[in-house]
């Protein structure tokens, strides 16, 4: 009995609530992007007026943050204990 | 005003008896010192000032005016939010240490000359630093001494930097300062080291991840916010410090992405908020500053709400890595809420205070002219919402299930968080809360349609982005890990080569010792015969030889005299 409540999913780990989520964001998104192209922002940079720059931006932004990140992490990572040997073999 | 004080008194008396009393009569005293210092700088008038003359120096260790006013109203509500959170404890260490430094950093800002600053500056150190100790383990206690080497070389620099204006111009008051002259750049690099300036950060991203669960939310509230304060009097307009700040806004966010502990990952977090506040500063527009020294204020809301979610965490599971957290949210559900209303002020959506201030700063670049720099804020921007926006909560709390056992954390560690995240929500909403208190004048409206639409677009597409990469499995994963940082070279580079010029010198010195050595023999040979055991000089000589040499030398000295 308490494996199986233990096994039991939390809503935010059961599926059908994640598609929802995912849904959700979906239509906001789509709903955000449609209102670029009616609303008549007040713009101050040539930069910006082009047509939904900002989606365009922040998606590229998330994309190219994580393709660096992950060539940084190739450069820089290292083990959990790197310095803790290093001191050792300092000490 | 009836009765006038220093603001940092009640904090030393409060550190005081917190020495002696213990239980809930500490618990009293400690709430008491932000909340009667705090009533009482409402009463306080702008352009209040004491001043008088030790040894010649004309001195003054208390100015009120607008700006260091709005930092000492964040610095007894951050005090107050932290005490609360860490009332639970029954470490002295802390609660002193703690006391100790919210009040030297009230202090800090309400010095008007440099020699007050420099003072306060160093008991800010000093204090802190007992905060990272006081987890008391090996880690902690390396780190600790880490710290405070930086702390003590940002408070040499500001003495040096102080005592050479003072001999240049023959004035200790702090006010704005330049880079025209040497001394002022002594105190620019001080300022800088405790604002996080890049490869001088790192005593934020080893120091503060080493602290106790409630140690780092004291740590994450003053000493950065008193640095950005002094900045802001003593350098703005620097141009410098825009491209200082980009700089800081941007390269953290990387490191946060691939950065494996979640209070590290904040502390990367930090130095991109700091980057905001320092390239506002570096504007210098009184909308700028404005936009700097707000996000200040609500950075120490939103900010300390956040470490204030990981310190529960910690506290209740023992760790913050993300690779062995995850499904927090059933056991933890009002921890997680207010973790996620910290994410999503920080994120700077429309109705919660970093939308209000942070716009200020882009809003000051695009006016000056700064439009590349503003691209690279945008960047960072987008940049917050990934790592302390979506990764904070989600590998803690969501992600997943782990079966870590677990329960809600402390009433009164819920009871601090929600007071914050209760302002972070009400600045927010009433922009006018925090206008009202800005030092400059400088009319500013955050919500008009555009602002809220594009700042959406924004948000929204990069969580859309979020969702793209972890579905298609490009996301990076949570692994154990040390992430090599500027720290590198005086942990293992310079170390290093201090190991390897050790080496060098003894093979020198081997190399010419042999021929050293063969000269010397001969030297050495010749000085035994005269000096040695056996030697004419070196002998031991009898006692009665003595005395016959004495007595002759006093007969002589008797016929002389008697001639």
């Amino acid at each position: 009995m308490q494996t199986s409540d233990e096994n039991k999913l939390g809503w935010a780990e059961r599926p059908v609530v994640q598609q929802r989520i995912r849904y959700a964001l979906y239509v906001i998104c789509g709903l955000l992007f449609a209102a670029d192209l009616i609303v008549h922002r007040h713009t101050y940079l040539a930069i910006e007026e082009i047509p939904a720059f900002y989606p365009v931006y922040g998606f590229a932004a998330l994309v190219g943050l994580v393709a660096l990140s992950k060539l940084l992490r190739k450069l820089v990572g290292r083990g959990e204990d790197y310095y803790e040997k290093e001191d050792e073999h300092v000490a | 005003m009836s009765l006038e004080f220093h603001p940092f008194l009640p904090f030393l008396l409060a550190a005081l008896f917190a020495c002696f009393t213990k239980g809930r009569l500490r618990s009293i005293i400690m709430l008491l010192a932000p909340l009667v210092g705090g009533f009482h700088l409402l009463g306080v008038e702008t352009g209040t000032i004491v001043e008088y003359r030790l040894m010649g120096l004309e001195l003054m260790p208390y100015r009120v005016d607008a700006l260091s006013l709005i930092f000492g109203y964040i610095f007894h509500i951050g005090a107050f939010i932290a005490v609360l959170y860490s009332l639970h404890l029954k470490d002295t260490l802390q609660h002193v240490a703690g006391l100790l430094y919210a009040g030297s950093a009230v202090g800090a800002v309400f010095a008007g000359d440099l020699f007050t600053l420099f003072i306060f500056w160093e008991i800010l150190g000093l204090s802190s630093a007992f905060l990272v100790w006081a987890s008391r383990d090996e880690r902690s206690v390396a780190a600790g001494i880490r710290y405070l080497v930086f702390q003590v070389l940002s408070g040499v620099l500001l003495m040096a930097g102080a005592l050479w204006l003072w001999l240049d111009t023959g004035s200790l008051l702090f006010e704005e300062i330049g880079l025209g002259a040497a001394g002022g750049w002594l105190i620019f690099l001080a300022f800088g080291i405790k604002c996080g300036f890049p490869f001088l950060h790192n005593w934020i991203t080893d120091g503060y991840p080493a602290s106790t669960a409630t140690g780092t939310v004291f740590l994450c509230c003053f000493t950065t916010k008193v640095a950005v304060y002094a900045m802001a009097r003593g350098f703005p307009g620097t141009e410098l410090l825009i491209y200082i700040g980009a700089f800081m806004a941007t390269y953290p966010i990387f490191f946060a992405v691939i950065e494996n502990d979640l209070r590290r990952v904040l502390a990367y977090s930090m130095i991109n908020q700091l980057g905001f506040m320092v390239c506002g500063i570096g504007v210098g527009t009184a909308l700028a500053l404005n936009g700097a020294v707000g996000h200040a204020f609500n950075d120490v809301l939103f900010k300390g709400l956040l470490f204030m979610s990981m310190g529960a965490v910690l506290y209740v599971t023992g760790t913050t890595k993300a690779s062995e957290l995850g499904g927090l949210y059933k056991k933890m559900p009002i921890t997680a809420t207010l973790c996620i209303v910290g994410a999503v002020t920080i994120s700077a959506f429309p109705l919660v205070s970093a939308f209000i201030s942070k716009s200020m700063v882009m809003a000051a670049l695009i006016e000056e002219g700064h439009s590349i720099i503003w691209m690279v804020m945008l960047f960072a921007s987008a940049g917050v919402l990934e790592h302390a926006g979506i990764k904070i909560p989600y590998f803690a709390f969501f992600a997943h299930d782990q079966n870590i056992p677990a329960r809600e954390a402390p009433v009164n560690m819920l009871a601090a968080m929600s007071i914050a995240a209760v302002l972070c929500v009400a600045i927010g909403v009433f922009p006018a809360m925090l206008y009202n208190i800005l030092p400059y004048d400088a009319p500013y409206s955050p919500y008009d349609m555009t602002h809220v639409l594009t700042q959406l677009q924004l948000l929204a597409f990069a969580i859309l982005a979020v969702v793209f990469l972890h579905r298609s499995g490009r996301y990076p994963a949570e692994v154990p890990s040390v992430n090599l940082d500027a720290e590198w070279f005086y942990r293992r580079l310079f170390p290093r080569f201090y190991q390897w010029l050790l080496r060098l010198l003894v093979l020198i010195g081997n190399f010419f010792g042999g021929g050293l050595r063969y000269c010397s023999a001969s030297l050495l040979d010749g000085l035994n015969k005269t000096h040695g055991l056996q030697g004419t000089l070196g002998r031991t000589w009898p006692i009665g030889s003595m005395v016959l040499w004495v007595a002759v030398l006093l007969s002589v000295y008797l016929i002389l005299d008697f001639n």
